[in-house]
């Protein structure tokens, strides 16, 4: 095994399971941010008609 | 591309104007395409589809193509190659089959050719998403016998019947024997019909539990099979590194050699010069993550409208990946240079490295029984969540296309893909029909469905408009890099690496010469050495391309109906505002 070996297999074994290992802690680990909401929710324009 | 964009505007105008940005013609279709218990499938967890995906494209290929590529190429360029395929066509196509199937599943089509007819709203679209429908089916027709046969290799080495010396010929004739590739029709005489045993199972295994659904069929069986199927690799993986030098009289066979030899770079300059390099890597990226299979569009067409789709799509990418780098690429290739050494290792294909070379490694191991067993596990699980991703478009275009239930559109697709199993089958000699339903139907037609579907999202629906929906619940941006990307590099590169196979794979270009030689598969459909069970499966295409065909036109009235129903509904309704 030489040296470029050791570099190619690293940086390919290496790339892979980082961005797998990454995927799974944000899929598994990490909850996505609670969306906020920054305006009014109801907003009445009048300009329907009641029934 | 001018007729598409106009499409879009028709199609998409008005309802943008009435619904919003991205909840097109929803209320032209929802409700009555699919039957109600179809209509409710959902994937139960987003860990679920996320493993899903992921199983159907991790395959055979990860552990057994993809390594021999490698060391064939020089793992230095290949990798490289390898890599800016995976940024340019794997993950973008990913994305826009993921991106494109649950935009249309809102509008409750499951199925390429509704997808397509939903999005591009033309008579042709639904024609061309036929491809989506056909590929998977007529490839299960073959895959299923593979899959049957590493079934059968884990039984034969749970019960040492695979130990048959040290020699590679006899492995050779055990499987030529096992699987028919001497005689036609071999396995279905008396004696010699233990393939036929494991297929029934295995078939039966894929109707079960593609007839269980979506939740409790696929997912159920996907969310213990992957985890199962990454932790055999690991322990196979553990076995392989430690195995040190097996036989004290051959120094130079041990683990760190055999890793040499698989990823020691070569020359990469001269090596990446070679446009096969090339069309090896964006070839295996693309089958390996199943992208243009129509499985992933089929799919994701069952997520909600709110799911993430970004980190879902990269992360089964990323387990794909995962599987076959660092898996596949540290197991097969090193494990057959230890014991074998070089000369045992060059010139296999995957079928000969996977069920001659292996089998004669495993047995050599200490617990022979055991970790050939496993392995072969290993190639079973991860065949069968793909051989089920491959039934999953066919139950969903017969449902939503003809109305049948699960159990009607279970028996016809069971029925049309035991038609096909039975002619691969029976015509074994060589491997013939499954070589050339292979090439024809698992090569071509895919380079042709992902290069339609990259258009579609990137040219027809429109970049901005892709865009926006693929961020829709997203988790994550993905990089603008990426517009550029799909809408021009990704048909281009396709494109070009389509042309290079043309060139090379059908026409048989030789680059010292400049002469062309058609390679075998077109010499076996015309000229004087023609073969007859070539010409039977091409004319097999033929006939399931015309079934789906009829079937598409019969479903295309079918939701023209529904869409002018709904559209008169529509019309009557008091105008409340």
């Amino acid at each position: 095994m030489t040296l470029g070996g050791w570099i190619v297999m690293g940086l390919s074994v290496g790339l892979v399971t980082s961005l797998f290992v990454w995927c799974l802690w944000r899929v598994l680990v990490r909850k996505p941010p609670i969306e906020k909401l920054h305006g009014i929710e109801d907003i009445d324009t009048h300009d329907v008609e009641s029934e | 591309m001018r007729a598409g964009a106009c499409f879009q505007h028709i199609s998409v105008g008005c309802a943008q104007a009435q619904f919003g940005l991205v909840q097109l013609p929803v209320g032209l279709y929802k409700g009555n395409i699919v039957t109600g218990a179809q209509q409710k499938e959902r994937w139960s967890s987003r860990l679920g589809v996320i493993l899903a995906v992921a199983g159907s494209a991790v395959g055979l290929g990860n552990f057994l193509r993809f390594p021999g590529l490698a060391a064939q190429y020089g793992s230095g360029a290949f990798m490289l190659a390898y890599f800016v395929s995976l940024l340019v066509l794997g993950i973008p196509i990913c994305w826009v089959e993921w991106t494109l199937g649950r935009y249309a599943g809102q509008m409750g089509f499951h199925s390429s050719p509704g997808i397509l007819h939903a999005i591009t709203r033309h008579t042709m679209g639904k024609y061309i998403g036929v491809l989506g429908v056909i590929i998977p089916v007529v490839i299960y027709m073959y895959y299923v016998y593979i899959e049957a046969w590493c079934l059968g290799y884990m039984f034969y080495f749970l019960t040492g019947q695979l130990n048959l010396g040290d020699n590679v010929a006899a492995y050779g004739d055990f499987w030529a024997r096992f699987v028919g590739a001497t005689e036609n029709g071999l396995t279905f005489s008396a004696g010699h019909n233990q393939a036929v045993l494991f297929l029934v199972l295995v078939f039966a295994l894929n109707f079960v539990l593609i007839y269980r659904g979506l939740v409790r069929g696929i997912e159920l069986f996907c969310k213990y099979a992957m985890p199962a199927l990454i932790l055999l690799g690991l322990i196979i993986l553990v076995r392989v590194l430690t195995l040190g030098t097996p036989d004290p009289s051959k120094p130079d066979q041990n683990v760190l050699n055999g890793l040499g030899y698989m990823w020691n770079p070569g020359n990469v300059w001269d090596q990446l010069r070679n446009p096969q390099l090339w069309l090896a890597a964006a070839g295996q990226i693309f089958f390996s993550l199943s992208v243009g299979f129509g499985v992933i569009i089929t799919y994701a067409s069952y997520l909600r409208r709110q799911d993430d789709i970004v980190l879902s799509g990269l992360s089964s990418s990323a387990a794909n990946e995962f599987c076959e780098v660092a898996l596949g690429g540290l197991i097969t290739v090193p494990a057959a240079y230890v014991f074998l050494g070089a000369a045992g290792v060059v010139g296999h294909g995957t079928f000969s490295l996977g069920f001659k070379v292996l089998p004669l490694v495993f047995s050599k191991m200490p617990l022979p029984w055991l970790f050939g067993a496993l392995f072969f596990l290993l190639l079973f699980l991860a065949a069968v969540t793909s051989s089920l991703s491959m039934l999953q478009p066919g139950i969903a275009f017969l449902e939503e296309g003809l109305g049948l239930t699960r159990r009607q559109s279970v028996a016809l697709l069971g029925l049309l893909t035991a038609i096909g199993c039975t002619f691969v089958v029976y015509f074994s000699k060589d491997l013939k029909a499954l070589d050339t339903l292979d090439f024809w139907v698992g090569t071509v037609c895919i380079f042709i469905m992902a290069t339609v579907l990259v258009i579609v999202f990137g040219w027809i629906l429109g970049i901005e408009r892709g865009w926006e929906e693929a961020h829709q619940g997203a988790e994550m941006r993905i990089p603008s890099l990426f517009k550029p990307i799909i809408k021009y590099v990704s048909p281009l590169y396709l494109l070009g690496v389509f042309t290079l196979f043309v060139l090379f794979n059908v026409l048989g270009l030789d680059l010292k010469t400049g002469q062309f030689n058609p390679t075998s598969y077109v010499r076996d459909l015309i000229g004087p050495h023609a073969s007859p069970v070539a010409r039977l499966s091409v004319i097999l295409i033929v006939i399931v391309v015309i079934f789906f065909l009829i079937l598409i036109a019969t479903a295309g009235r079918r939701w023209e109906k529904v869409a002018q129903n709904a559209a008169k509904t529509e019309g009557s309704k008091p105008d409340r505002t």
